[in-house]
């Protein structure tokens, strides 16, 4: 079974998320860069899914340079080869990116059996990228999946609402996107990292139309300090505890 | 006009559908519904009481649960007919799953996640919308002529009015593509205790539970205030607690009366998915941990000296 895997490259926020002077674009200068859960889930189960039924996985990833570091790190954990579209910004309307990655897609030698995404990116959450590329190459999508196996050339997929789950049955060739909760993704290896270094990155040029959504600006919002009561510390601590439970009405 | 879609499950309206009339409500008084399937009737009410003037009720055969793309092909048509300016639906898996499909079709952008929403010309729309799960907002320029958008859930006040509604019943046009992917079935139990995302109180636990163990005191503390036990990503991702717990931009969005945090740093992805609590309540070895300027009360002290003491003194107030 041959899959392909849709990543993206995030700045790592931690606690404060710093903007740029002109308020366009997060300011990435001091931070390093990750993928988003949904899609560490998602490489994972293409890797569970090589591995129980044979077959390759693939990586796409549009953006500038420096995205091989995350392409790296997931080749670590399993994936065989990358598809580079490179590109100026990870910023892109989602039309746009839909395009170009079906473009890719269908350039590409491999005709994938699945291809996965996240069910929304951990930025900008326009949350239609998988299902545009769906209508983009004629396929089947099923879309925020917690749960996912597949048999007979069938994906029998789960949606999470609340403790309950609804099945979708999908016919591959199919695009899913899936959500974090899928798996617990696996650290890499060392020889996974060793392997890593000599796996092949294809780059394609971005095709990218016009965006329709146009960026007016960003703001972060206001993030005072709510300048906590400090309740101290031990049994002190224990007994403010319980008046605040009492007083909020959690606790008669 | 505006049309909105409206989600239901086997006859129970989406509750957000109602908030999404709102939204609509805001920029033209000339609110249409769409609802799909069978079992619609109360579903038709509930609209009509929000103040939606024409419901379309769009049924074929073949349809009988959700089916994501005989849904978006009952919108297509409704859209083709009547020309709307807008087409919103919630910011549900459900509802962005449908408009994305819409969009597809009638190549169309589509944005997510509004929390304003606002026609500025023909062809043009501004709406603000989160990134980051909320920790950022995006003010953006949209251009089409038909503005597809889903609304944030709890952004719009639902609006009372009490008025009739006009219902258009009418054959959704299917293809067997659009039947293709729809619920076959569901699984699962339905909710035992209390459910995280209602919980009124919400006791969660983070890296400095120092593994699995302690979480038992969590559920104790829990079970005397009625509560559910949460925790950060770092917990699921270690496999200390199932991923259903994880509260995050990733993970579950809940809004308690009282939210406990127990030894958690306080990244955005936590607090994506714990900053409309009424009440925060931070535990921590470290009085500078971001989760302090979230919090309204602090207790800098070790998590596992304190919870045994604590619920030791929560039970004796709950049993006086």
């Amino acid at each position: 079974m041959d899959i392909c895997v849709c990543i993206k490259r995030y700045p790592s926020l931690g606690s404060a998320i710093m903007l740029t002077d002109d308020g366009m674009a997060i300011d990435t200068d001091k931070l390093g860069f990750t993928l988003s859960p949904h899609e560490e889930c998602a490489v994972e189960a293409a890797v569970q899914l090589k591995e129980e039924h044979g077959g390759t996985v693939t990586l796409i990833s549009m953006g500038p340079e420096g995205v091989e570091e995350q392409i790296r790190e997931q080749f670590a954990i399993g994936a065989d080869r990358a598809i580079w579209i490179r590109s100026d910004s990870t910023d892109i309307d989602p039309q746009a990116a839909a395009k170009a990655i079906g473009d890719a897609i269908e350039a590409d030698e491999t005709a994938f059996d699945l291809i996965l995404l996240g069910s929304e990116s951990a930025d900008n959450a326009n949350a239609q990228t998988g299902v545009r590329l769906a209508h983009r190459l004629g396929r089947p999508v099923a879309t925020a999946i917690k749960g996912m196996t597949i048999a007979d050339g069938v994906a029998t997929c789960e949606r999470a609402v609340g403790t309950m789950r609804e099945v979708y049955r999908v016919r591959l060739p199919a695009v899913v996107t899936v959500k974090d909760g899928l798996n617990i993704p696996r650290y890499p290896s060392v020889p996974g990292r060793i392997k890593a270094r000599k796996k092949p990155i294809d780059e394609v040029a971005a095709d990218l139309d016009g965006a329709r959504i146009q960026l007016k600006g960003l703001t972060a919002p206001i993030r005072e300090s709510k300048g906590a009561q400090a309740l101290g510390a031990g049994d002190e601590a224990a007994d403010a505890l319980v008046d605040v439970m009492k007083q909020i009405g959690v606790l008669s | 006009m505006i049309l909105i879609y409206a989600d239901h499950d086997r006859g129970e309206l989406d509750p957000l559908a109602l908030q999404v009339v709102s939204a609509a409500r805001g920029l033209d008084a000339d609110v249409h519904a769409l609802i799909v399937g069978p079992n619609a009737e109360k579903c038709i009410d509930d609209l009509a009481s929000a103040g939606v003037l024409t419901v379309h009720h769009g049924t074929n055969a073949a349809i009988d649960d959700y089916t994501p793309r005989a849904n978006a092909s009952a919108v297509v048509t409704v859209m083709d007919r009547l020309e709307p300016r807008a087409v919103l639906a919630a910011g549900t898996p459900r509802g962005s799953e449908v408009l994305a499909h819409v969009a597809s079709i009638k190549d169309l952008p589509l944005v997510t996640e509004c929390s304003e929403i606002a026609l500025t010309g023909p062809g043009t729309a501004e709406v603000t919308r989160a990134r980051w799960g909320g920790n950022l907002l995006e003010r953006s320029e949209v251009s089409a002529d038909v503005l597809l958008a889903t609304a944030q859930a709890h952004a719009f006040a639902v609006s009372e009015d009490a008025g009739d509604a006009q219902v258009e019943a009418f054959d959704v046009p299917v293809t067997d593509a659009d039947l293709e992917v729809s619920i076959v079935e569901r699984t699962g139990a339905a909710e035992t205790g209390v459910g995280l995302a209602e919980a009124k109180v919400v006791i969660s636990g983070g890296r400095g539970m120092d593994g699995p163990e302690a979480f038992g005191m969590l559920e104790e503390l829990a079970d005397i205030l009625g509560g559910a036990v949460g925790c950060s990503r770092v917990v699921t991702a270690a496999g200390w607690r199932p991923h259903a717990e994880q509260v995050g931009q990733t993970g579950t969005k809940v809004a308690p009366d009282l939210y406990i945090a127990f030894g958690i740093s306080g990244a955005t992805q936590h607090i994506a998915g714990c900053k409309s609590a009424k009440t925060l309540i931070a535990v921590n070895t470290d009085g500078q941990a971001p989760i302090m300027t979230h919090a309204d009360y602090a207790v800098v002290d070790n998590l596992h000296t304190l919870l045994p003491v604590l619920i030791e003194k929560a039970r004796a107030a709950q049993g006086a």
